[in-house]
């Protein structure tokens, strides 16, 4: 971009007071000052979340055999979701900064058409959000543990979870120790009556996650899923509230009447803020 | 009151027409680039099993090579950080990257100790 940034200024001038030796308002800076703290809260989490699995010595849980559903559908399809997600808070991510140059040339309409659709982009993430959510807290099946202290997958045709020995389908799989989820591809079936005694002699059924317990893993391994992606769910929310209500004074024209559409910029910096953190959450969460 | 020793920056980052369409065209380059890398990163996520087996940490660094080269892009073309002056550049990135550096490193030498010291006593 031109502007004042790229301007040649002798370091006398510059640095001599009177006007700002970074060539940015006072606005713009504050809000970089707030992301760079904001970075470290959110770098605090994912470091703690990388050193209690590093120093876990049991077996931790792989995200593309956690997160592999789909809404509507069956079958496993790994990470899909989890990518769609990406997609479209990068798209969102686009728009925006579309809207950004929109303002850089005073152009009331394209500020308003590329900020509206950044806006739906975020719904839509916060709406993602909640499904993953719900989904990883009813979770697909759980397990049993027999009083020998061997685990048993839970499984049934219509995926129920109050009473799944007498749903249609019902079977268990022997899951393999030290390892998280489903057993092996073509795993024995445990079918009718040994199944059955299997099921009523459990000493605990494990199913989806809370706080306490989960089936994917150990029980940070659940914490730290509500914990990271709340939060960060949470700024997308905040960040949907700030771009909306700054989309309202651009249609009133508050900011074409300013004579610039910087808020558009600092709204704008803050929501490629919540972008870039979730790149890192993908790659930390849900692929490494 | 209206002050006149305020210098108004935001004013001069206004551009023609023209110039908007280099910077839009740079735009499309970058969401570009972003989706490619998150397709790679999800392909792999997903049959790196398969593709490249027992190869882990060789993935793994890459994961973490291509989520930096995304973080570029987004903060230098997204955020206009690459615009801006480079003593703010400096200002925001270095101090973050030194303290995120050594926290980086203090995490993981001393879960690696943790790790080790539960293996040993339990």
């Amino acid at each position: 971009m031109s502007g004042e940034a790229t301007k040649a200024i002798s370091g006398d001038v510059l640095w001599g007071g009177g006007r700002s030796p970074f060539s940015i308002s006072y606005g713009k800076m504050m809000m970089w000052f707030f992301l760079v703290s904001d970075a470290l809260t959110f770098s605090g989490l994912l470091i703690a979340y990388g050193f209690v699995r590093h120093a876990y010595t049991g077996a931790w849980p792989i995200g593309e055999e956690v997160f592999r559903a789909l809404p509507f559908l069956h079958g496993e399809y790994p990470l899909v979701y989890v990518a769609l997600m990406t997609a479209i808070l990068i798209f969102s991510s686009v728009t925006m900064v579309l809207a950004v140059e929109a303002g850089h040339r005073m152009d009331k309409r394209g500020v308003i058409k590329w900020l509206f659709l950044t806006v739906i982009g975020g719904l839509f993430f916060v709406g993602s959000q909640a499904w993953e959510w719900s989904h990883f807290i009813h979770g697909s099946g759980g397990y049993i543990t027999s009083p020998d202290g061997a685990k048993y997958w839970v499984h049934n045709e219509t995926h129920d979870t109050h009473d799944p020995a007498h749903a249609p389908g019902f079977h268990l799989v022997k899951a393999v120790p030290g390892h998280y989820l489903k057993g092996e591809e073509g795993a024995h079936h445990i079918e009718g009556e040994a199944a059955m005694t299997l099921w009523n002699d459990r000493v605990e059924y494990i199913d989806g996650a809370n706080m306490t317990r989960n089936e994917y893993g150990p029980p940070q391994y659940a914490n730290f899923f509500f914990f990271i992606t709340g939060f960060h769910g949470f700024h997308v929310f905040s960040g949907v509230v700030i771009n909306f209500i700054v989309l309202l004074m651009v249609m009133k024209g508050v900011f074409h009447r300013r004579g610039h559409y910087e808020m558009v910029e600092k709204a704008g910096l803050y929501w490629h803020f919540v972008d870039l953190v979730w790149v890192f959450v993908f790659t930390f969460f849900y692929l490494v | 009151m209206e002050r006149d020793d305020i210098i108004e920056y935001s004013l001069d980052a206004h551009h023609s027409e023209e110039e908007g369409r280099k910077i839009r065209k740079t735009i499309w380059m970058v969401t570009l680039l972003l989706a490619v890398v998150t397709a790679v990163e999800v392909a792999l996520g997903a049959f790196w099993k398969e593709w490249f087996p027992g190869a882990w940490h060789l993935v793994k660094w890459t994961f973490i090579v291509l989520t930096l080269v995304k973080a570029t892009y987004i903060v230098m073309t997204f955020m206009h950080l690459g615009d801006e002056r480079r003593n703010i550049r400096a200002l925001i990135l270095l101090p973050y990257a030194l303290f995120l550096l050594y926290l980086v490193f203090i995490a993981i030498w001393e879960s690696n100790y943790v790790n080790r010291a539960w293996e040993m006593f339990l």
